[in-house]
């Protein structure tokens, strides 16, 4: 089977950039070329393991999508790899340097820079506010130095030309000094992710872009997302639109009840049998939301099943 | 009813060491409250810590008075430290709990009898305001019509304000840097700044010990024009009181304190003195209504009134933003 899915892929395959072709596709495959390498990572809440992964690796300067059902563990393992969580046990790297126990600003400092889910734009301060801020290394920014503006204008000139050109890039232009609060959800989203890039990051981690923004914007989101992986970035983002997911990514991974059940071209995993048991289930083009709700009922009716019969 | 009285006795103490103390006091929690959200309630503490600093220094341990100015600065900042290193990288209620209750222990520990060689107990300090008193330039007090002040007086009043412009354009020139902005971020949502390589925990210190100073420099004044310094002074009334000028002005804005503290005792004293002339022997509400003593304390129950109506009709305070108030956090 899997020989025949080799087959079918290459075909498929995106070469140059993401280097994937050739890859095998068995959770956990070897890439090429990885910036990030996890081993054995779990978390678990209570009773409940929300991530059991024995080992995965990101390609560099690739896109990879990351889907899975709702509550198969995702946002936890970005919240683990960037360190806002901390696992039971694992070790993971960064370019190959170890980021276990690192705090989450210096994970950021150190290039890999993440979205939330829930958006957390910073209400009361501006647009623009809200993009300077994603700036690193400002002199400003140091006690010292801050109530000096001579020692730090120059720099905030050309951070809020950074800004000025993300935003427009974004269409958040005319919001510009509109304080955050007042955006609506996908403008949010929007907003989280320009202001992630003002971090010039190598491994940008997306959790759910493209949620809540509107078909013509998605379009371009798209073409965004694509001219982060020209400039040599390298994107890992968690989607359930799956039409983003064939668009845009090169390398899909699957999670399900916290493990990667499968790896592959976005073509491939689709066609693969253990993706769609888990995920997209026999309607491969029906509204996936629905779906999950669904796939969710019966999973917690199950589990009160099961822990009835435990009893 | 003298209306004028009423006006001179509310800008006396409008104008005078009461409002420069709060305003100091103020500008402090706004560092911590109105731009970082950090919940100190412990504010007093750090006003306590400023006063004792220098008269400490200079009285129990016979060292020269600027190094007694330099300890209102120092001492501050160590308290800051201490309080803040076990608990600014835990939730924020933590700090709320931490700083009310060493405040609290601040004050008994400066007033104890076991304590009595070094703070004096519960009579303080004293004699450590001479070269303070010596540097006055003036020779007369000043006479403005319906406000007079002594010599004395007008001499701290002129040191005090200065303080008080100075600590306003240091926390405005702070808060318009990108400083300022990281602060005010952290205010808003602490994780979206981690994610974007700020070091929360530094900067959260750092606004802790920014305010705590401020508020030391509230203790350092109040000690100097005092000429001494008793531990009563620093209860916890005293970090409420800040907290009703800064929310009565407006947290967040630079002069939001200072207004706020000049509004406060300017309605508590002019609130004071209405209910005084209006209660007791002459006055226009008989007494089965209203004594002497409950007029004195009246005044608290119309500002606290005040104060919740503000709160309803103008939560942003009296300089505050509409805008920002109109935005919900979600
Ligand atoms: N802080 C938490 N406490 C308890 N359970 C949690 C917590 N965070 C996540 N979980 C559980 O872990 C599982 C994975 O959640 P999550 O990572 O958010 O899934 P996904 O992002 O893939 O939808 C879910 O069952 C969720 O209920
Ligand atoms: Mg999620």
């Amino acid at each position: 089977m899997d020989a025949d899915m080799t087959d079918q892929s290459n075909s498929e395959i995106k070469t140059g950039p993401a280097g994937l072709a050739g890859v095998s596709t068995e959770p956990g495959a070897k890439k090429p070329d990885p910036i990030l390498v996890a081993d054995n990572i779990t978390r678990t809440f209570g009773g409940l393991t929300a991530v059991d992964v024995e080992h995965v690796e990101i390609q560099r300067g690739a896109i990879t999508a990351l889907i899975g059902p709702n509550g198969a563990g995702k946002t936890t393992f970005f919240n683990l790899l960037t360190g806002f969580d901390q696992p039971n046990t694992g070790s993971w790297s960064l370019e190959g340097k170890s980021l276990k126990g690192v705090a989450p600003y210096k994970v950021a400092r150190l290039g890999m820079v993440r979205t939330f889910q829930l958006t957390k734009v910073l209400a009361k301060l501006t647009v623009i506010e809200n993009m300077r801020l994603g700036a690193t290394g400002q002199k400003g920014e140091r006690f010292w130095a801050a109530p000096f503006k001579f020692l730090w204008g120059a720099q905030e000139q050309s951070v809020t030309e950074k800004a000025d050109d993300l935003l427009a890039r974004f269409l958040l232009d005319k919001k510009r000094e509109d304080f955050a609060g007042s955006l609506s959800g996908g403008q949010r989203k929007l907003l989280e992710m320009a202001r992630a890039l003002m971090v010039d990051p190598e491994l940008v981690m997306l959790d759910e872009p493209m949620a809540g923004v509107n078909p013509a914007l998605k379009q371009s989101l798209l073409g965004h997302v694509k001219s982060l992986r020209d400039e040599g970035r390298t994107v890992l983002f968690v989607e359930h639109d799956m039409d983003m997911v064939r668009d845009i990514s090169d390398w899909v991974i699957v999670m399900a009840q916290g493990k990667i059940v499968a790896e592959g071209t976005p073509a491939a995993v689709m066609a693969d049998q253990r993706v769609i048991d888990a995920y997209l289930g026999a309607h491969h083009d029906t509204d996936l939301s629905e779906l999950d709700e669904e796939r969710l009922e019966a999973e917690v009716e199950a589990e009160i099943a099961q822990e009835e019969d435990s009893k | 009813m003298d209306i004028l009285e009423i006006l001179r006795a509310a800008l006396q103490q409008a104008l005078g060491p009461q409002a420069i103390v709060f305003a100091l006091a103020a500008i402090g929690l706004n560092v911590h409250f109105g731009y970082t959200g950090l919940l100190n309630f412990g504010q007093a503490g750090f006003v306590a810590v400023g006063a004792y600093g220098m008269a400490v220094t200079v009285v129990t341990f016979d060292a020269p008075f600027w190094l007694g100015i330099l300890m209102a600065i120092v001492a501050p900042l160590l308290l800051a430290v201490v309080l803040g290193v076990p608990t600014l990288r835990l939730r924020a209620d933590y700090l709320a709990i931490v700083t009310i209750a060493s405040a609290e222990v601040l004050r008994f520990v400066f007033g104890a009898v076991e304590t009595k060689d070094t703070f004096g107990g519960s009579n303080g300090l004293n004699g450590y305001a001479g070269p303070f008193q010596r540097a006055n330039p003036y020779s007369s007090g000043i006479d403005l019509g319906v406000v007079s002040f002594g010599r004395n007086d007008l001499w701290s009043l002129t040191v005090g304000w200065i303080l008080v412009a100075v600590c306003c354009v240091l926390v405005w020139a702070l808060m318009r840097s990108p400083w300022g902005r990281v602060l005010r971020s952290i205010r808003e949502d602490e994780d979206a700044v981690r994610s974007l390589g700020k070091n929360v925990f530094a900067y959260k210190m750092q606004a802790l010990a920014l305010g705590g100073v401020i508020g030391g420099l509230g203790g350092m004044f109040l000690a100097l024009k005092q000429a001494s310094v008793v531990p009563s002074d620093y209860s916890t009334l005293m970090t409420f009181y800040a907290f009703a000028a800064l929310l009565l002005g407006g947290a967040g804005r630079v002069m939001g304190p200072v207004i706020g503290s000049v509004l406060f005792w300017f309605l508590i004293a002019g609130l004071g003195s209405f209910f005084s002339q209006s209660a007791g022997e002459g006055g226009w509400i008989p007494e089965v209504i209203m004594s002497d003593t409950q007029a004195s304390l009246i005044r608290y129950i119309v500002l606290g009134l005040a104060i919740m109506l503000l709160m309803i009709f103008r939560p942003q305070g009296i300089i505050g933003d509409r805008r920002e108030i109109a935005i919900d956090g979600r």
